[in-house]
């Protein structure tokens, strides 16, 4: 017997109804996932496998898309190098003549910085290693900015490293997988940057909001913002390594400052990673670390304290005092055992002071 | 409805009216974040699933609709990089004001459905612009949501093609 021929065979649900409860289950499984998603940047944790399964397939697949792109590109800027190629060249010799006096005064310039330099004995930044990579999705919504790079942790990519165009600053590595990384682009909205303005020295925060310009924050400085201010990475944190080109400072159209990004100006496919995790790898962390440290005077307390006199005790009326003899050896014991004890505490101590400091905490 | 009424209804094959469309959308989607820019403007980026959010909820009630939402969403939010969850709520508050408002809107001219489908994707916008500003704490870029709804606003004439093709196939909904 079929359950339509039996006594509940008659009872229909709704379709609307039934439609309507799948609804619901579906928005308490969505929900729960938006709570329970901690998308941390900086956290290979918080990249989880359903991301990294979803970048290694996106990764080929937007490569193949993205290759006609590329030709493309290449053969378009070809033709138009050969059809234009006299008035380029024109246009270069104008160019080069002017930068052949900005060529003087920067090479000017350079010796007397180098000069400043060693007067101040200010060792100036090695330069860091980095990788290229293309770019191969792009996502530009207004809740989500972020590109997928064709190259990762077989490249020595790592979450954090700041990712470089060729003019400027575009974001930093947030998901890392074999062959691909995800980059968070400063214009997403959970991304905050530290950044400077050249000409005050003042401080600010770099927040994306999901436009094009991302907004100054937390402006901290003496003079006010001026349209044209340049903007570099300040380094504070020790996300980014100081004076990245960002920016220019303009004024946005509801009244904030925003920064248009040098980015923006140069190809979007082509990014420059760069591998910096912090500050401790700039520096040879074996030459920071102490070796000599001064013996730490550690003292006997069995010298200082000095033990208490043994007060006279009012002798209330009716009580008899007893003899002081029987108290005195356990004090003495007490006396000798906490003496033991500093003794035993006092020498790892001093062991510990002779130990070299660890690497990274001198 | 009677029995013979049931039987005569033709049943919809998820395959076509689900499975086809939600193909369709995850290419267009992975296809426009070709990271390609013309005389210096980047693609379009709509949400393509919010024309199905709507087709499908026009076409008929179903249980599978808002599951298939919940795994287009999800896809959409991994794919982007945004935060897991987001886009399936969004999805699905469109498909739940659709539904709700179904009566209303079947049936009706093409210009007149596509205010509807206007007023239902600016639901799902603004839904995700609360959502993004609890979980961001602090609002997304106003012209960047109204670009995003502009570019998948200008997607209904494929949510129509869809329910033009589909909304007959089951007699009990007409």
């Amino acid at each position: 017997m079929s359950l339509r021929d039996g006594p509940l065979g008659d009872i229909r649900v709704p379709l609307t109804w039934s439609a309507a409860a799948a609804l619901i289950i579906a928005v308490i499984i969505a929900g729960a996932l938006l709570f329970s998603d901690r998308r941390e940047t900086m956290k290979a944790q918080a990249y989880d496998t359903a991301r990294h399964a979803v970048d290694v397939v996106a990764s080929p697949v937007g490569n193949v898309i993205s290759a006609p792109v590329h030709w493309t590109h290449d053969g378009l800027e070809s033709l138009r190098g050969y059809f234009f190629a006299v008035s380029e060249n024109r246009k270069l010799k104008l160019e080069l003549a002017a930068e052949r006096s900005w060529r003087d005064r920067y090479v000017a310039t350079d010796l007397e910085n180098q000069r400043y330099r060693a007067l101040l004995g200010v060792a100036t930044d090695p330069p860091l290693p980095h990788v290229f990579a293309h770019t191969v999705s792009d996502a530009r919504g207004p809740f989500a900015n972020t590109r997928l790079a064709d190259v990762g942790a077989d490249k020595g990519v790592t979450e954090g490293n700041p990712v470089l165009s060729e003019h400027g600053v575009v974001g930093r590595v947030v998901g890392v997988s074999d062959h691909v990384s995800r980059i968070l682009l400063l214009t997403d909205l959970e991304s905050h940057m530290p950044v400077l303005v050249v000409r005050t020295n003042g401080r600010a925060i770099l927040s994306g909001d999901g436009g094009p310009t991302p907004k100054l924050d937390y402006v901290r400085s003496s003079a006010a913002l001026q349209e044209g201010d340049r903007i570099l990475t300040s380094g504070d944190g020790g996300v980014f390594p100081r004076g990245l080109p960002v920016g220019t400072v303009e004024k946005g159209l509801d009244g904030q400052w925003r920064v248009a990004l040098d980015a923006d100006a140069s190809p979007i496919d082509d990014v420059q990673i760069l591998l910096f995790t912090d500050f401790s790898q700039l520096v040879d962390e074996n030459a920071l670390a102490a070796k000599n440290l001064p013996t730490a005077m550690t003292e006997e307390p069995s010298q200082s304290i000095v033990p208490p006199a043994p007060a006279k005790p009012a002798t209330p009326a009716g009580i008899i005092s007893g003899p002081d003899k029987p108290a005195a050896p356990s004090a003495a014991k007490a006396a000798s055992a906490g003496k033991a004890s500093s003794k035993s505490a006092a020498k790892p101590a001093a062991k510990a002071a002779h130990h070299p400091a660890a690497p990274g905490h001198p | 409805m009677t029995a013979h009424g049931v039987s005569t209804a033709r049943p919809l094959n998820p395959l076509f009216w689900l499975g086809g469309p939600m193909l369709i959308c995850v290419l267009a989607t992975v296809l426009l974040a070709t990271p390609l820019r013309v005389f210096g403007l980047a693609l379009p980026e709509p949400v393509f699933p919010l024309a199905m959010a709507f087709a499908w909820a026009v076409i008929r009630p179903s249980i599978l609709p808002p599951f298939a939402l919940l795994a287009l969403g999800l896809f959409l939010d991994v794919f982007w990089g945004g935060p897991q969850g987001l886009w399936p709520l969004c999805l699905l508050a469109a498909y739940a004001a659709v539904l709700a408002a179904r009566r209303l809107i079947m049936g009706q001219d093409f210009l007149f459905m596509w205010g509807w489908y206007g007023l239902v994707i600016a639901a799902a916008f603004g839904a995700g612009f609360v959502l993004m500003s609890m979980d961001a704490g602090a609002p997304p870029n106003v012209l960047a949501v109204v670009w995003q709804y502009l570019a998948t606003l200008a997607l209904f004439p494929f949510a129509h093609r869809l329910v033009e093709r589909y909304e007959d196939a089951d007699v009990r909904f007409r």
